[in-house]
């Protein structure tokens, strides 16, 4: 009895180092193949996406033409920067830097409390 | 401490430009009373950018405020008890003005450094233009 314990316990603990590392050996590489390629350069990587098509990088209006002054007053300068809907337009799609994002989207809060900006919809 | 603000407030449309210069002097007076200074653009009438009760478009006016804070108290009651009045927004720009200030000031001495190395600048190209040609020309 003690033998028939020992025996199937070593023989799956044989079986099972043996089986471990063909399946580990088996298992990792199929895990690995989608997984491999993300930090290579992914489908979601930018940099193949780069290849594929060519984007233009998009720069801050306001660093290149150093426009330092984002007032509420300026209505010609906030309106490039409101979506056709009276939406602030996002970073990601106007390339605005941080910094200036925030300044822009506080003069466009004040433009439109003093009526100069639509909250909604385009302007009258 | 004095600070510096900007008023802006819209009239409705139909009032009469006395009126609205009656109303320009008295915010005047109430500031400089207290010790401010201010400074007044009339921008004339513009178009609303949406509907303000039953109106289209205002006229609208700006002033400029250096006073203290209780200044600025004074003329939003007032702005609100005001009947033609239909808008207003007060923005302190003290920080902002300061801020611009230092960036000019950045800017400016930036471009006097660069100022004397452009001065240089010409000839080492023009040396290195010398360079370029003497080769070229001598295998030819």
């Amino acid at each position: 009895m003690a033998e028939e314990t020992k025996a199937p316990t070593a023989h799956a603990g044989s079986s099972g180092g043996e089986s471990r590392p063909e399946r580990s050996g088996g298992d990792r590489p199929e895990r690995s193949g989608p997984r491999g390629p993300r930090p290579a350069g992914g489908p979601g990587g930018p940099r193949e996406g780069g290849r594929k098509y060519f984007r233009r990088k998009k720069v801050c209006k306001f660093c290149v033409e150093k426009i330092e002054a984002v007032n509420y007053k300026d209505v010609r300068l906030l309106a490039q920067f409101v979506a056709e809907s009276g939406k602030i337009t996002p970073r990601r799609l106007t390339g605005v830097c941080m910094p200036h994002q925030r300044r822009l989207s506080r003069a466009i809060k004040q433009a439109r409390n003093i009526a100069l900006l639509p909250f909604a919809g385009r302007a009258q | 401490m004095n600070r510096n603000y900007e008023l802006m407030f819209i009239v409705r449309p139909d009032m009469v430009d006395e009126d609205l210069n009656k109303l320009i002097s008295t915010l005047e007076s109430s500031v400089t009373s207290a010790g401010g200074t201010t400074k007044t653009e009339v921008w004339g009438k513009r178009r609303l950018a949406y509907r303000v009760g039953r109106f289209n478009d205002g006229i609208f006016v700006l002033m400029m405020i250096d006073g203290i804070g209780a200044v600025v108290h004074e003329l939003e009651r007032r702005l609100r008890v005001t009947e033609p009045v239909i808008k207003f927004l007060t923005v302190r720009t003290d920080e902002e003005l300061k801020r611009l200030d230092k960036i000019k000031k950045i800017r400016d001495s930036k471009k006097k450094a660069s100022a004397a190395p452009a001065a240089n600048a010409p000839s080492v190209t023009a040396t290195q233009e010398a360079g370029t040609e003497t080769p070229a020309s001598a295998p030819v």
